[in-house]
């Protein structure tokens, strides 16, 4: 099956690549460009924790071919910090509320939170709770996560 | 979890894109039910064309007295657009039931209707809408009642070469009023039942209702006994109970090891008197 | 020399926010998944679609032929290859050799066949696909009852009675109490299969070395050390020549307390191929082939008076084991054994325990391992018990607790619970959540109607594992403190934290007893290179075990650090604290910096102290730690639907003194989350086929944000005696204690419908069931 040239800015930088069209955006992005911050938690878009933002908007990129993409722009976990490592206030907020234990549903978390406080500054705990929707955390039972949203919205993320 | 191999192209143009469809390729829309198949290699489609990106498909707009949808339109842009908030407010609210923000923002109204899966939400909300499916292909157009589109499990009126190109909607007077309420299934999200109603009233009594079922059976439908027990009637509780209690009436309901027949029956007579409810709460 | 001293505030007991926190929040940890190796292999197994199956032959020609192909074994190629290991023993134990590629049989679905072994996943994806397997398939049996029926199809054919073990604990003189009891209760409770899903699946990346004979292996592994030694066993290498590395890993919940299969299989195909080797389980193998939890069907019976005092239990349990014995499988309904008499101040139990092989995956450790399901048993008899002499839940308890005057206790299985107050738990409880009025206001919405339910769990737990004759493979622990020249301290700790925490908490303790900054402060864990041997993480171990073991080892390099000080000082004695040693007649002080920094160059060294700032310990605990405590939750049924809101969640726990509260909490919280997993939502449905029903996120029902409540949490401490930080253990508490309260609440909801049990997890529509049918 013929290969295809993509162009995607991802993190700020321009990338090129020949990619089969089965190769799913989260595999373009952690074995291709080695950015291996979004992860891979199911196959079944259920999980969230392979979410990353395209266009402005939080994808699950285990759901999407790296074809798709050409074009687009991509933001991940590994640019969210600025380049002097300075953290986005989502970061921060997990940290300091202790919104993560094993850290493997984290990127896309944190991915998925920041778009929730950019479309709802100012979220009710029911609203954080059904905007997590998509992503599992098995660690933390969630109560934390929430905290970091409300704090984060709090502290205009 | 990897898809078997496949051909892409993305399509400058429609036309490019039905040709290509002509030929015997797949359309690939928002892909969040397609390619999680593809994934698991319960679907195996040599060619993809992707419509996600086309502008000719992308648009919401007022035509003629009624709202024109673009098939790759997706779930977020229906429950945040403004267009759709003040005229028809039941297509932007059932996309707030679907799936989560991501899935919303990938997910298209096309390709959910096109997919027809039983579970899925918005074929409630065309059933009781009375929305008019639009198909297109390289040889030309034609225009489906919902009625009609929708078939069976992941079955549709498409034929070989058709893909869903546009959804119209009927702009609501301001005294309609409309809801889409739904039981999800637990583990997925998906709907065990999902009841969408519209209805107006003049004088006290029903003068227009329309029910759309999902979830319950193989196919959504339109619960036209249920609208029948009601028009023309007054709204009281006990009408409205009695009438949704005919939602399920000669519907051979799914079973599953989420529910049972009897309990998926149960539960689309208890939300049809939800969404009656909600949706005279919002009717003047 | 002297230097001001700034005191530096004791940071155990604060709420300090986590050190290993920075690389997981920029996506720049290393999982295995993350691991890349120079002319690195990618493994796809090939599995059974079958629950049992004799294998007529296997064809892989076709998948040999795809370019990219580098190998494909089967089972007759690993014949060599040691087997499964089972670490459990009991008396009169069946142990099935449990290949890690079939032989001529399958026995579960996910039962691994062959590998494909490509130069890349997508590759190896194809590959597997094109190997054709020949199966003749025969009846399956997945109920662990049906199997134990006789005629039921033999598991593994030369044991027909499907019966892995009997075992048999009795304690004190259970027939008098049964002679002596005014009510008799009986109920069968089932504690259904779990599936752990850790967010991270297993993977493996395996590399050879054949120069020097070396394996090194990524695994995602909450037991490197035990991990080596018998994977080393199994290949036949020696285990000093083979580093086994767990690198950041994404939970575990007991599921990564094992060895598995697919461990042996890439250390196999590295050394065969000459080239490192990957494989990443995916989520369907994950539900399919990775070890799931509980799969109990318990028949309890209790003896009491009718003034409420609890005389004596009876159980019969019959454990799920599945088609083999993974790592500790028929260890842990023994913990459900020792765990039975609950909080309760009773001395007559008698318990009869059936291991039955069914044609699933193995069960084994999963949060909590036997205590959950020995917990909810006792939970749920106890109300039964206050509902059938119309007593309120909370006074019965109160009535047959342990005091706090009698601990150490002796139960009747053989423990000794260390220490407790668990009335003082309870009531804190009660007085959170306002017991008294919630009674009057659920009398109230009783009157209108309304199904109100209020469930209360008073729970205890044997964990920090634990004494090493009560563990099969030694229960103490190992810490290593090292001062570097600069003064910088590298701390390593032989448990192996993957999500716990212990790069803060064990800093914590570091930099109060050194007075060094947390930031001076690294915690090193998971490299069977660097780190001593120790023993892993699992049974809420890492603080009440690694803690002390770093504890002391701390107390060792202190010692030392005073004896270069008062040679540093010329000093007759020091003191040492907040990283200063002080001579106290000259006032005169030195740093802990500029010690290490003498100790180091050694231009003179006190006498009999060699040079260097480094301490080992390996220790041992005396006994486990009893955590406990008590959890009510309000919950209000919704006669239409069955839905259950969950109105309030009260928890008070003990479990000892808290290095950092904030930890605590989130260990709590996801706790209590996996405990109302149980409870409400998940469950391993297996067909009469073998076929996982709810073998993906689609279908098993995972807690998500928006089903928890939000969970108010309280604590008393009761120090522990058994270790020198007074710690209990705090990672499956909230398991533990979650699941009978939710529970209990909602029986309590419908009890007025005259419902007395329910088994889990309460769907909707057993529940609308059962509201249904009353009304009928």
């Amino acid at each position: 099956m013929t290969k295809q040239i993509i162009s995607v800015t991802i993190n700020g930088a321009r990338q090129t690549h020949e990619v089969e069209p089965r190769l799913l955006l989260i595999h373009y992005l952690r074995e291709t460009l080695g950015l291996t911050g979004a992860h891979i938690g199911c196959e079944t878009s259920l999980c969230g924790a392979c979410t990353v933002e395209l266009n402005g908007k939080a994808i699950k990129s285990c759901s999407m071919f790296a074809v798709q993409a050409n074009g687009a722009e991509i933001l991940t976990i590994e640019g969210l910090a600025s380049a002097d490592g300075k953290l986005h206030p989502m970061q921060e907020a997990f940290w300091n509320e202790h919104a993560l234990q094993c850290g493997f549903c984290t990127p896309g978390m944190i991915m998925v939170s920041k778009q929730l406080v950019e479309r709802n500054p100012h979220p009710t705990d029911v609203e954080i709770r059904e905007g997590l929707d998509g992503n599992l955390c098995r660690c933390t039972g969630y109560q934390h996560i929430v905290n970091a949203v409300r704090a984060a919205a709090k502290a205009g993320a | 979890m990897i898809a078997n191999a496949f051909d892409y192209t993305a399509p400058q143009s429609l036309d490019e894109a039905l040709t290509l469809i002509g030929n015997g390729a797949k359309p690939l829309s928002g892909g969040m039910s397609l390619i999680p198949m593809m994934k698991l290699r319960l679907a195996s489609p040599e060619h993809l064309v992707d419509l996600g990106r086309l502008k000719e498909l992308s648009y919401i707009r007022e035509q003629d007295g009624e709202l024109h949808i673009g098939a790759a339109i997706t779930y977020y842009e229906l429950e945040s657009s403004t267009l759709l908030l003040g005229k028809c407010p039941l297509i932007a609210e059932t996309a707030t039931h679907i799936g989560d923000i991501q899935v919303r923002n990938m997910g298209t109204l096309g390709g959910s209707v096109a997919h027809a899966d039983p579970a899925a939400d918005y074929p409630a909300t065309l059933q009781a809408l009375e929305a008019k499916i639009v198909l297109r292909s390289a040889t030309g157009a034609r225009t489906l009642s919902t009625k009609d589109f929708f078939l069976d499990t992941f079955t549709t009126a498409l034929e070989p070469g058709e893909i869903v190109a546009e959804i119209i909607v009927p702009i609501e007077p301001g005294l309609t009023g409309t809801s889409y309420q739904k039981f999800r299934q637990p583990a997925s999200g998906f709907a065990m039942v999902g009841i969408a109603a519209r209805i107006r009233q003049q004088a006290g009594t029903l003068s227009l209702i329309r029910i759309g079922v999902t979830g319950l059976s193989g196919s959504s439908y339109r619960a036209t006994n249920v609208e029948a027990a009601l028009e023309g009637k007054q709204p009281t509780e006990e009408n409205i109970r009695a009438a949704s209690a005919l939602v399920g009436d000669g519907v051979d309901a799914s079973a599953d090891l989420h529910a049972s027949a009897d309990y998926r029956q149960h539960l689309a007579t208890i939300y049809t008197a939800k969404a009656i409810r909600a949706a005279l709460s919002r009717s003047a | 020399m002297a230097t001001t001293v700034t005191r530096i505030e004791k940071l155990v007991g604060k709420r300090l926010r986590r050190k290993e926190d920075p690389r997981l929040i920029t996506g720049t940890a290393t999982y295995v998944e993350d691991i890349k190796r120079p002319g690195m292999q990618h493994a796809v197994i090939v599995r059974s679609p079958h629950g049992a199956a004799n294998i007529k032959g296997i064809d892989t020609t076709k998948a040999a032929a795809l370019p990219g192909v580098s190998a494909i074994f089967t089972g007759k190629d690993i014949t060599h290859v040691g087997s499964v290991v089972c670490g459990a023993d009991l008396p009169g134990l069946r142990k099935p050799v449990h290949h890690i590629l079939a032989q001529d049989r399958v026995y579960f679905v996910g039962h691994p066949v062959a590998v494909v072994v490509a130069s890349d996943r997508y590759i190896a994806a194809d590959a597997a696909d094109l190997v054709e397997v020949d199966y003749d398939v025969t009846q399956a049996v997945t109920d662990p009852e049906k199997a134990l029926a006789p005629g039921a199809p033999a598991v593994h054919p030369e044991w027909p009675d499907n019966t892995a073990f009997l075992y048999h604990q009795t304690g004190g003189d259970i027939d008098k109490a049964f002679a002596d009891a005014d009510v008799i209760i009986k109920q069968r409770i089932t504690s259904q299969r779990l599936v752990p899903n850790a967010m991270e699946t297993r993977g493996v990346v395996a590399e050879w070395l054949q120069a020097d004979r070396a394996l090194t292996l990524f695994t995602s592994t909450q037991i490197p050390h035990l991990a080596r030694t018998i994977l080393a066993g199994q290949l036949g290498i020696d285990e000093n020549r083979f580093r086994l590395i767990a690198p950041e890993v994404g939970g575990g919940f007991g599921s990564k307390l094992n060895v598995y299969a697919e461990e042996a299989l890439m250390g196999f195909i590295t050394m065969k191929i000459n080239k490192p080797v990957k494989w990443i389980e995916s989520r369907r193998e994950n539900f399919q082939v990775t070890i799931q939890g509980r799969g109990h069907v318990d028949y309890f019976e209790l003896a009491a008076k009718r003034d409420g005092t609890m005389l004596g239990l009876r159980l019969k349990l019959i454990q799920d084991l599945g088609a083999y014995h993974q790592l500790l499988t028929p260890a842990i309904p023994t913990l459900s054994v020792l765990m039975m008499p609950g909080l309760y101040n009773f001395r007559n139990i008698d318990a009869d325990v059936v291991g039955v092989f069914t044609n699933c995956v193995p069960t084994d450790a999963y949060r909590g391992a036997g205590r959950p399901e020995a917990t909810h048993g006792i939970e749920r008899m106890v109300d039964l018990l206050a509902a059938e002499l119309n007593m309120d839940p909370a006074a019965i308890r109160f009535k047959n607790f342990v005091q706090p005057d009698q601990f150490p206790f002796p139960t009747a299985t053989g423990l000794n619970y260390d220490s407790g107050d668990y009335g003082a738990t309870l009531q804190k409880a009660m007085d959170m959540i306002g017991y008294d009025d919630l009674r009057k206001q659920q009398a109230a919405a009783r009157a209108a109607g309304r199904l109100m339910g209020i469930g209360i769990s008073t729970y205890g737990e044997l964990c920090a594992f634990g004494p090493s004759p009560a563990t099969p493979a030694g229960g103490w622990e190992s810490a290593t403190v090292r001062i570097e020249p600069t003064g910088k301290v590298t701390v390593h700790t032989g448990t192996s934290p993957h999500g716990q925490g212990q790069e803060t908490s064990f800093a914590q303790i570091a930099a109060d007893e050194l007075g060094v900054p947390m930031d001076d402060i690294i915690v090193l864990h998971g490299d069977t290179a660097i780190i001593p041997y120790g023993i892993g993480t699992f049974g809420s171990r890492n603080t009440a075990v690694g803690g002390p073991a770093l504890y002391y080892a701390l107390q060792d390099i202190k010692e030392k650090v005073k004896k270069f000080g008062k040679m540093l000082l010329d000093a007759e004695e020091v003191t040492f604290e907040n990283g200063v040693c002080r001579d106290p007649k000259t006032g005169k002080e030195i740093t802990i910096q500029t010690i290490a920094g003498a100790a180091y160059r050694a231009m003179k060294l006190p006498p009999d102290t060699d040079p260097g700032l480094v301490a080992t310990k390996f220790w041992e605990p005396s006994n486990f730690a009893f955590p406990f405590g008590a959890h009510i939750i309000v919950s209000e049924v919704d006669r239409d639907t069955g839905e259950i809101a969950i109105k309030r969640y009260v928890a008070v726990d003990d479990i000892g003194n808290q290095l950092n509260p904030l930890l605590v909490d989130g260990q709590l919280h996801g706790g209590a989350a996996q405990g109302l997993g149980q409870a409400l939502w998940e469950q391993a449905v297996y067909d009469d086929n073998g076929q996982l029903i709810t073998g993906e996120f689609m279908d098993y029902c995972m807690p998500r944000a928006r089903m928890m409540p939000w969970i108010e949490s309280s604590h008393t401490v009761t120090p522990s005696p058994v270790n020198p930080l007074g710690v209990k253990g705090v990672g499956e508490a909230g398991t533990i204690g979650s699941t009978p309260a939710m529970v209990n609440s909602v029986i309590d909801a419908l009890s007025t419908l005259g419902v007395r049990h329910i088994d889990m997890p309460l769907t909707n529509e057993k529940i609308w069931n059962l509201v249904n049918g009353a009304k009928a």
